[in-house]
C-alpha cells in the first residue's frame, strides 16, 4: 500500500494513504483529544475538539475524519488550536453541571481530563442550561443527561447491534438530545442493558447503577476477563478495589461482540463477592429476580434437579 | 390540432414509447419528417397565439399568479375577466394567460396587455370592467392603474418604462411572468429545449461539461463553485449509477427567487437537470423543495407530468437512448437541509445532519452514488448556455463571475421585488436606480447581502461591484441572492440579534461549536440589546465568532457569525452606544428607549393619556402631561397620536 | 385528505394509513414521505402511528422519533383547525413582524407553537413566505396574508372558523 509522509509539530511521520490525522498522530506519539470518535465506528466528527492548524486550509480541521496527504504540515497545539479548544471546553462547561465532586465519572473523565489539560477552569459564558430530571427508571443504567455532551457514542453503538438501535438522536439544535423513542425514561424502552454505550460514554451522562457509591474511578483496579456464556466472547472487566470484586462492566464493544445483560450478570454472579440480586422486567415493571431466572436456567435447573432426584 | 404540442396530422408518429427524434424541433419548426403546408401553416397560427407578434390585431391578458399577487388578490381577477370578456364578445380575440411572478410583488396583482406591453398594478376586481371596457374594448390606456414615478409622478405606459425593469437584465427570469408556467408549450415556444436538444444531438457529454465550464457559470447556491468543473467531477467519478439533484430548499429568511423561478419558469429548472444527466451520465435525478412552497411543487408536478406525456422526458428521449427521470421530495422544515450533504441525508430519510466532507457528493452522494447537485437557479442558466453558446453567457459579467444574479431586494427600499441584474453592477446601482431608494427620505444605513451566512456592506462601500469576489473580501457574500435594505432606524446589533436568533434555532445540535456557540452569542447579543452589556462582552463576542467559524463541522456554523463579524466590523460604535451610554442610537432596542413629554410642546391635550396601554402618563387638562418612566413600557403608542409633536422617543 | 373537521372515524384513516403504507415500504427513502402523509391524515403523528410506519418501514422506532422531531413541519400532538404561520423572515422583520406575532399571540392567548383550547387555531412562526415583498407577512392555512398591521392581522383571523 503506498505512503505519505507528513510533518506533526515538526515532526516527520510516514503512514499508510487513507490513514487520517489523528492515527498519524498517534503514530508519531503526538496526543490529540478527541471525545466523538470512535475507532469502531469512525468518520462522526461533530465534537471538534480534535482540531489541528494545517497551514493552507481554509478552517482547523477534525483530525479525526481528516485524510493525511503527503507534504501536509500539521500543528496540533499551535495558538489558534488551542483557543479553539479552551473555547469549545468552555462552551460545554457552560451547559454542564459542574458536579466532579461527586460523579462517578470522576478521576476517568474526559472532559474533565481535557479541561486540566487546558486549564479552563468554569465557563466565562453564562446563560440557558439544560434541567432534564436524572433517568433513574431501570436498575441498571443511570442517565444523567445534563452531562451528556452529544457525541454520539452510545447511539452508533447500540445501533452497531441488529435489533437493538434504542437510542438516538432526538429534536434538533440546543434541544438535542439522546432519547428512546418518545424521550421515555430508558427503563421503559426496549433497552437490554448490555452497557455498551456505557462502556464508550466520555464523560459521566451514563453510569452503571449497581456500582453506584461503591468507590471512586482511581481505586478500581480493572482486571479483563472474556464472557463464556455464548461464543461471542465478549469482553468485561472485574472491578476489584481492596482486593474484593466490587462490579463487572462493559468493555470495548465491536460488531462481532454484542455484549448483554445475562452475560454481565452472569460475571457477577461468577466473580463478585457480594453479588447484588438480579431485577428484570416483568409485566412493565422491574422486579428482583433468582438468579436462575435471571440467566435463564430455570429450565436446566428444573432439569438437573429431576435427574439428580432420580 | 389545437396545441402545440399535438401531431399535425396523422402522418406524425411521434410517441413516447416510440419517439421521433425532431419532436421538439418539430414544434417550432415543423413538420420535418414530411411537407405540407396546411400543418405548417397551423403550426404558425398557434405559435402566434402563444407569442403574440407586434401590430397583432388580438391581445392577450397576462394576470401574474405568483405567490405575492395570488395573496393580494390576483386569483379573483381572473374570474371576473373572464366574465367580462365574455360579456363584451372577446373571448375568442382576448386570451387569459396566468403567469408566474414578475419581480414586483409589492405593486400586484399586476396585468400585463400584451402586444402593448401595457402594465397595470394594484389591479382589483373593480378595476376589472374598466381595463376591458377602455383597453380591450377600446384602445385607451387606463392612466390611474399605470405605475408611477415616486419621485416625479410620471406613468409608465409599458413595463420596460418602469425604472425597476429597465436596468435589469432579465435572463433567467425572462420566462417569468410571461409565460403560462402550467403549459409546456409556451416554453417550447420560446426557445425551451432547444438547448437540451442541442446538448443530445450535436454535443458529447464532455463537450457539455466544457461549454458550462466556457460559460464560467458559477453556483448561485451560495458558494459559487464552478458548475462545470464540478459536472466534470460527477462524469469522471466511477459508479454504476449517477444523480442529478436539484436544491430548492431555499431556506434564506427573505429570499424567493428560487421559488419564482420554480413557480414562474419549471422546465427551465427540468431542462436544466436533464442538460446534467446528460453530461454527467446520470438517469435519475431529485427536486428537493421547500415545504413551505406547496405552489412550485404543485408547478414542478404538473411540469414533470407534461414533460413525461409528450416524451421530453422519460426512457429514449427523442430516440437518442437516454433516459432521465425525476422525482420531487418535498422538504419538512429544517433550514439546514439546503446544505448539500444534509439535503442528500433528508431524501434518504434521515435527520438531516450533515456529514463530514470530503468525501463529496460528486464521489459519494445519494446513496453512496456519484451525485451532482445544484441550485435551481444555476441549473436555470444552463438552457440558455447550451443554447447560445458558453462563449455568449461569458461575454457578460466580470472576469470571474459571469452572467446575471437574481437578488431578492426588500426591506426599506422603494421598489422591493425580484431583480435580476448583471454581475458586477455597482450596489447602488441596484438600490438606487433599481429599487429607487430609501422611502419617507431616510438615510441609507447599510444593506444585508446573503442572509444569516452573509454581511452588512455600509455607505461607503455601495460603489462595490456585486460579484463573488468582491463581495468576500468586503466580509460578505453572494450567498443566495436576499438583499435587505436597512436605513436609519435599523439598528445593527438588533440586526446581527435577529440572524443568530435564526442559526440559533435552525442549529442541527450535531457539532459542539455551533449548538453551543451559537446560542451563547446569541445571548450575548441580546444582553446587549436589553443593556445589560459589559465591554468584554464585544471580546468574547469575537472570540466565539472566530472559534465557530474556524471550528463548526459545516457551512451553516462556519458562517453563522458573519453578521456578528461584519457589524462589529462596520459598526462596533453602535455596539459600544449600547454597552456604555445604554442607548440604541437607531431607536430600535425598545429597552434602551425612553419617552419623554416636551412640556413646551404639550398642549395638555390628553390624547396621549388615552392611548397608554399602562396608565403611565399623568397630567391636567391643558397642562402638560408627564411620563412615569417607571410605568412605561415602551410600547410607542403615545407618539403617533400627539398632533403637536410633544412626545419624544430619544 | 386532511382531518380538520374531526369527524372521520378511526377505521378511515386506519385504512388510509395502511395504504400509505404499503405505498412506501418498498421506496428507498420513503420514510419522510410516508410521515407526511400520514401526518395529512391523522392531522399530527401519535404513537401509535409512528410505530406503524417504523414497523411497515423496518426502521427503528427510536430513528422514527428522531426523525420527527428534528424537522418543524412534524407533530407529535394535534393541532388547530387553522394554522396561522407569521412570518419572522428578514423582510418582515424589519417591516414589524414581531408586532404581528404579539398583537395574535395576546388576541389568542398563546405562545409560539401554542394551539387555543377549542382547536380553532394554533400559532406558530416561519422564516420568509417568500412573499417578501409584502412584508409583513402571515399565513393561515394556504393563503399568505400580507402587508400586515396586528389589527389587520387580528381581523383576518377571525375569519378562519
Ligand atoms: C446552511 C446552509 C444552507 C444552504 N441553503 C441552500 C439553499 O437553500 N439553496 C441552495 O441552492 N443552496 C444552499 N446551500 C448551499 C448548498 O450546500 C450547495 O453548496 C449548493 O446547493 C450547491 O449548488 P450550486 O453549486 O449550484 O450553488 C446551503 C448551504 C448551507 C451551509
Ligand atoms: S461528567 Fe466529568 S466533568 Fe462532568 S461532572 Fe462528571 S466528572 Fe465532572
Ligand atoms: S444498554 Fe445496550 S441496548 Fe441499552 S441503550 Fe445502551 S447500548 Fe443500547
Ligand atoms: S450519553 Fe455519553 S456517549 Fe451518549 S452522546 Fe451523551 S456523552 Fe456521548
Ligand atoms: S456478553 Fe452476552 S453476547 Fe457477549 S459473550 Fe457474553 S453472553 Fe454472549
Ligand atoms: S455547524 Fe451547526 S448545522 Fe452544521 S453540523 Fe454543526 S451543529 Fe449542525
Ligand atoms: S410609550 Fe407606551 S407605555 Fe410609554 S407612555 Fe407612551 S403609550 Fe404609555
Ligand atoms: S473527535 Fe474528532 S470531531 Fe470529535
Ligand atoms: S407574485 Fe406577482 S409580481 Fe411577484
Ligand atoms: S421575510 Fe416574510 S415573506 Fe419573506
Amino acid at each position: 500500500m503506498a505512503s505519505v509522509t507528513l510533518t506533526i509539530n515538526g515532526k516527520k511521520v510516514t503512514v499508510p494513504r487513507g490513514t487520517t490525522v489523528l492515527d498519524a498522530a498517534a503514530q508519531a506519539g503526538i496526543f490529540i483529544p478527541t471525545f466523538c470518535h470512535d475507532p469502531e465506528i469512525p468518520r462522526f466528527g461533530a465534537c471538534r475538539i480534535c482540531v489541528v492548524e494545517i497551514p493552507g486550509m481554509r478552517n482547523l480541521p477534525a483530525s479525526c475524519v481528516t485524510e493525511a496527504t503527503e507534504g501536509m504540515v500539521v500543528e496540533t497545539e499551535s495558538p489558534a488550536v488551542v483557543e479553539a479548544r479552551s473555547t469549545i471546553l468552555e462552551l460545554l462547561l457552560a451547559n454542564h453541571p459542574m458536579d466532579c465532586l461527586t460523579c462517578e465519572k470522576n478521576g476517568d473523565c474526559r472532559l474533565q481530563d481535557y479541561c486540566f489539560r487546558y486549564g479552563v477552569k468554569g465557563s466565562g459564558f453564562e446563560g440557558r442550561q439544560h434541567s432534564y430530571p436524572l433517568d433513574d427508571s431501570n436498575p441498571y443504567i443511570v442517565r444523567d443527561l445534563n452531562k451528556c455532551i452529544l457525541c454520539g457514542r452510545c447511539v452508533r453503538t447500540c445501533a452497531q447491534v441488529e435489533g437493538r438501535a434504542v437510542i438516538d438522536f432526538a429534536y434538533r439544535g440546543f434541544d438535542t438530545k439522546i432519547a428512546p423513542p418518545m424521550d421515555t425514561p430508558l427503563g421503559e424502552s426496549d433497552c437490554v442493558y448490555c452497557g455498551r454505550c456505557l462502556a464508550v460514554c466520555p464523560v459521566g451522562a451514563l453510569t452503571y447503577k449497581r456500582m453506584a457509591g461503591k468507590g471512586r474511578s482511581w481505586e478500581y483496579d480493572k482486571k479483563p476477563v472474556t464472557c463464556t456464556f455464548c461464543d461471542s466472547g465478549c469482553q468485561f472487566n472485574l472491578n476489584v478495589k481492596d482486593g474484593k470484586i466490587v462490579g463487572v462492566t462493559a468493555a470495548s464493544p465491536g460488531p462481532g461482540r454484542p455484549l448483554c445483560l445475562k452475560g454481565r450478570l452472569g460475571l457477577e454472579l461468577l466473580y463478585c463477592d457480594d453479588p447484588q440480586a438480579p431485577e428484570l422486567k416483568k409485566d412493565g415493571e422491574f422486579v428482583k429476580v433468582s438468579w436462575a431466572d435471571a440467566l435463564g436456567l430455570e429450565g436446566v435447573l428444573d432439569k438437573m434437579k429431576k435427574l439428580e432426584g432420580k | 390540432m389545437k396545441n402545440l404540442m399535438d401531431k399535425c396530422c396523422d402522418k406524425c408518429k411521434h410517441t413516447p414509447a416510440s419517439p421521433c427524434k425532431d419532436y421538439i424541433k418539430c414544434r417550432k419548426e415543423g413538420p420535418i419528417c414530411h411537407q405540407d403546408e396546411a400543418c405548417k401553416q397551423k403550426r404558425a397560427e398557434i405559435l402566434a397565439d402563444i407569442n403574440l407578434p407586434a401590430g397583432s390585431p388580438k391581445r392577450q391578458v397576462l394576470i401574474c399568479a405568483g405567490t405575492g399577487c395570488t395573496s393580494s388578490g390576483s386569483g379573483k381577477l381572473v374570474n371576473k375577466l373572464e366574465e367580462e370578456l365574455a360579456a363584451n364578445g372577446l373571448t375568442d380575440k382576448v386570451a387569459v394567460k396566468i403567469t408566474g411572478c414578475h419581480g414586483f410583488c409589492e405593486q400586484g396583482p399586476l396585468m400585463i396587455i400584451e402586444p402593448l406591453k401595457t402594465f397595470y398594478t394594484q389591479v382589483q376586481e373593480e378595476d376589472v370592467a374598466e381595463i376591458v371596457a377602455k383597453d380591450l374594448v377600446g384602445s385607451e390606456i387606463v392612466e390611474r392603474l399605470l405605475y408611477k414615478d415616486p419621485n416625479t409622478g410620471e406613468p409608465a405606459k409599458t413595463y420596460e418604462n418602469v425604472p425597476f425593469y429597465a436596468l435589469q437584465k432579465r435572463l433567467v427570469l425572462h420566462n417569468c411572468g410571461h409565460i403560462n408556467a402550467e403549459e409546456i408549450s409556451d416554453y417550447i415556444a420560446n426557445d425551451g429545449y432547444a438547448g437540451f436538444v442541442r446538448a443530445l444531438f450535436e454535443l458529447t457529454p464532455d463537450q457539455v461539461v466544457e461549454e458550462v465550464k466556457t460559460s464560467g457559470l458559477r453556483g448561485r447556491g451560495g458558494g459559487g463553485f464552478p458548475t462545470g468543473m464540478k459536472w466534470g467531477f460527477v462524469r469522471q467519478a466511477q459508479g454504476d449509477k449517477k444523480y442529478v439533484v436539484c436544491n430548492a430548499d431555499e431556506g434564506d429568511p427573505g429570499a424567493f427567487m428560487d421559488r419564482s423561478v420554480l413557480e414562474g419558469d419549471p422546465h427551465a429548472v427540468l431542462e436544466g437537470m436533464m442538460t446534467c444527466g446528460y453530461a454527467v451520465g446520470a438517469d435519475e435525478g431529485y427536486i428537493y423543495v421547500r415545504a413551505e412552497y406547496p405552489l412550485a411543487i404543485e408547478r414542478l408536478k404538473i411540469a414533470i407530468a407534461q414533460a413525461e406525456e409528450y416524451g421530453v422526458l422519460g426512457d429514449n428521449i427523442l430516440n437518442t437512448g437516454f433516459n432521465f427521470h425525476l422525482k420531487i421530495k418535498a422538504g419538512a422544515g429544517a433550514f439546514v437541509c439546503g446544505e448539500e450533504t444534509a439535503l442528500l441525508t433528508s431524501i434518504e430519510g434521515n435527520r438531516g445532519m450533515p456529514r463530514v466532507r470530503p468525501p463529496f457528493p460528486a464521489n459519494s452522494g445519494l446513496w453512496g452514488k456519484p451525485t451532482c447537485l445544484n441550485n435551481v437557479e444555476t441549473f436555470a442558466n444552463v438552457p440558455q448556455i447550451l443554447r447560445n453558446g458558453g462563449t455568449w453567457y461569458a461575454s457578460m459579467g466580470t472576469e470571474k463571475s459571469k452572467g446575471t444574479k437574481i437578488f431578492a431586494l426588500t426591506g426599506k427600499v422603494n421598489n422591493t421585488g425580484l431583480v435580476e441584474v448583471p454581475m458586477g453592477i455597482s450596489m447602488r446601482d441596484i438600490l438606487f436606480a433599481i429599487g429607487g431608494g430609501i422611502p419617507g427620505g431616510k438615510k441609507f444605513k447599510a444593506v444585508q447581502i446573503g442572509g444569516p451566512s452573509g454581511g452588512c456592506l455600509p455607505d461607503e462601500l455601495l460603489d462595490l461591484p456585486v460579484d463573488y469576489d468582491s463581495l468576500t473580501s468586503a466580509g460578505a457574500m453572494m450567498g443566495s441572492g436576499g438583499l435587505v435594505v436597512m436605513d436609519e432606524t435599523t439598528c445593527m446589533v438588533d440586526i446581527a440579534r435577529y440572524f443568530l436568533t435564526f442559526t440559533q434555532s435552525e442549529s442541527c445540535g450535531k457539532c459542539t461549536p455551533c449548538r453551543e456557540g451559537t446560542t451563547r452569542m446569541l445571548e450575548i447579543l441580546t444582553r446587549i440589546c436589553a443593556g445589560e452589556g459589559k465591554m468584554e462582552d464585544i471580546d468574547s463576542l469575537e472570540r466565539l465568532a472566530r472559534v465557530v467559524k474556524n471550528t463548526a463541522l459545516c457551512g451553516l456554523g462556519q458562517t453563522c457569525p458573519n453578521p456578528i463579524l461584519s457589524t462589529l466590523r462596520y459598526f462596533k460604535d453602535e455596539y459600544i452606544a449600547h454597552i456604555q451610554d445604554k442607548k440604541c442610537p437607531a431607536g430600535a432596542c425598545a429597552a434602551l428607549l425612553t419617552y419623554v413629554i416636551d412640556p413646551e410642546k404639550c398642549k395638555g391635550c390628553g390624547k396621549c393619556l388615552k392611548n397608554c396601554p399602562a396608565e403611565a402618563i399623568t397630567g391636567e387638562k391643558k397642562l402638560p402631561h408627564v411620563i412615569d418612566p417607571a410605568k412605561c413600557i415602551k410600547c410607542g403608542s403615545c407618539v403617533g397620536g400627539c398632533k403637536f409633536e410633544a412626545i419624544i422617543r430619544a | 385528505m386532511t382531518c380538520k373537521c374531526g369527524h372521520v372515524d378511526e377505521s378511515t384513516k386506519q385504512e388510509a394509513l395502511q395504504a400509505a403504507i404499503s405505498k412506501y415500504m418498498a421506496v428507498k427513502g420513503g420514510l419522510i414521505p410516508l410521515l407526511q402523509e400520514a401526518q395529512d391524515i391523522y392531522g399530527y403523528l401519535p404513537k401509535e402511528v409512528m410505530q406503524q410506519i417504523s414497523g411497515g418501514m423496518g426502521i427503528p422506532f427510536s430513528k422514527t422519533f428522531g426523525v420527527v422531531t428534528f424537522y418543524s413541519q412534524f407533530h407529535l400532538k394535534p393541532r388547530g383547525r387553522n394554522i396561522i404561520r407569521v412570518c419572522q423572515g428578514t423582510a418582515c422583520h424589519v417591516r414589524g413582524a414581531s408586532k404581528v406575532f404579539d398583537g395574535v399571540s395576546k388576541k389568542l392567548g398563546v405562545a409560539k407553537n401554542g394551539t387555543t383550547e377549542d382547536l380553532r387555531y394554533t400559532l406558530e412562526t416561519v422564516a420568509c413566505l417568500g412573499a417578501c415583498g409584502l412584508a409583513p407577512v402571515m399565513m393561515v392555512n394556504d393563503n399568505t396574508h400580507g402587508k400586515l398591521t396586528p389589527d389587520k392581522a387580528v381581523a383576518t383571523i377571525e375569519k378562519y372558523e
